[in-house]
């Protein structure tokens, strides 16, 4: 099997922007609706997210092609791509606490959610399947995390306003509105697929 | 009422996954344009659910408190392959379509929620039914997106032709934003209903307060 003929800054873009792990794949909704009520938190998610999603990526693409594949253990690959993750956010959690605590205090939180994020296994099963090589499972992996990243940002700073805002009707308040927001973006964010389309 | 009668009625209604704890949406909204792919998704995640939160709660003894949320998603995961390697089996082409998504019902938080909100207190056999009280409300909402979703973006139910050669597919319908517009029209839905059945349970008519389910 070959990988896909598909270039370093084009799949870039389209992680990004067409092909948005959150607006066009659903991934990682659920902390990005509780996380997106504070700017900050955004922030400092967005950016452990981004690091978690590169890093796993190029991992797991090397357990899939020197691990996985040479030893035909495929039905295994779920269980074996979930350990890797959880070994990177426990690792990254080490390394960041040992080499800067200040950014420790920002993440500490965010990083063990990170684990049972749909976008991180999103990512490195989307990988595996449409079979990317190394390098363009990484730019494929942080375009991922940088598009999630920009989502949380713009839906949070849209947060901030929103909930100022009296006229939303009692019954859609907090959930619902947000809900209609991302579905607002998320057909922004399709209106760039006549720009770039990669699958 | 009795537990098992109240861990359904919190699973259905009151305690819903989609509306209540907002859990789950993650993954399967992705597949709700289509509703055998639904269907199939929700009898995965229902399963996952049932055998995961019954398993836990068997070894909820014998989980060391650090490394508890590791043994969740393992024993997660192992129910997930075997779901996978089921579809692959006797649906290979419903497998293709899924093609992530089966795999990520592991991260879906439904299945680590229940397991750490309910299975970590409970008897097994409870456990079992509040998992699969849970994948049938989310399912039920689920399925009647996806209703909305086929019916409107591809005139069909279940593959079959509904609408005559005159209809118009609305193409929004089966992108990824009506998706997300959908679930906020159930759950503002939900909560009127739901205010509703609050305002009739203050007054004093002994009336039963039961809610029936939302219409689509």
């Amino acid at each position: 099997m070959n990988a896909p003929d598909v270039g370093i800054l084009p799949l870039f873009l389209a992680s990004i922007l067409t092909s948005n792990i959150l607006l066009a794949n659903f991934l990682g909704t659920c902390s990005f609706i509780s996380i997106s009520k504070d700017f900050k938190s955004s922030m400092g998610l967005g950016l452990a997210v981004t690091m978690v999603i590169g890093i796993c990526a190029a991992i797991c693409w090397a357990v899939l092609n020197f691990l996985i594949r040479p030893l035909g253990i495929e039905y295994l690959s779920f269980i074996i791509f979930i350990i890797v993750i959880a070994g990177v956010v426990q690792m990254l959690e080490m390394i960041i606490d040992r080499f800067s605590p200040s950014l420790y205090m920002a993440l500490g939180i965010f990083l063990p959610l990170i684990t049972v994020n749909c976008a991180v296994l999103g990512v490195i099963l989307f990988l595996q399947i449409r079979n990317y090589d190394f390098i363009q499972s990484v730019v494929f992996g942080f375009g991922s995390g940088a598009g999630w990243w920009l989502a949380i940002m713009l839906l949070a700073a849209i947060r901030t306003k929103l909930d100022k805002n009296n006229a939303v009707p009692a019954g859609l308040k907090g959930t619902g509105i947000t809900l209609i927001t991302i579905g607002f973006m998320a057909m922004a964010f399709i209106g760039f697929s006549g720009m770039i389309a990669v699958q | 009422m009795s537990p098992a009668r109240k861990v359904f009625n919190e699973g259905l209604w009151s305690n819903n996954p989609i509306f209540v704890q907002v859990l789950g949406i993650c993954s399967t909204l992705a597949v709700t344009n289509n509703l055998s792919n639904t269907l199939v998704m929700v009898l995965g995640v229902t399963f996952a659910t049932a055998m995961g939160s019954f398993t836990l709660s068997l070894l909820k003894d014998l989980i060391p408190r650090k490394v508890r949320m590791i043994v969740q998603v393992l024993v997660i995961s192992f129910y997930v392959i075997i779901v996978d390697i089921l579809l692959k089996a006797y649906q290979p082409a419903i497998s293709k379509q899924l093609g992530p998504y089966v795999g990520l019902i592991i991260t879906n938080c439904i299945l680590m929620g229940r397991a750490e909100a309910f299975a970590a207190a409970n008897k097994p056999g409870l456990s079992f039914l509040d998992g699969i009280a849970n994948g049938l409300g989310y399912g039920w909402v689920l399925i009647s997106i996806a209703f909305v979703r086929e019916l409107l973006g591809f005139g069909t139910l279940f593959g079959l032709k509904i609408f005559g050669d005159g209809f118009t597919p609305w193409t929004i319908m089966v992108m990824a934003p009506s998706a997300f517009f959908l679930v906020a029209l159930a759950l503002w839905i939900a909560n009127i209903v739901k205010a509703k059945a609050e305002a009739a349970a203050k007054t004093p008519k002994p009336k039963a307060a039961v809610p029936a389910p939302a219409k689509q």
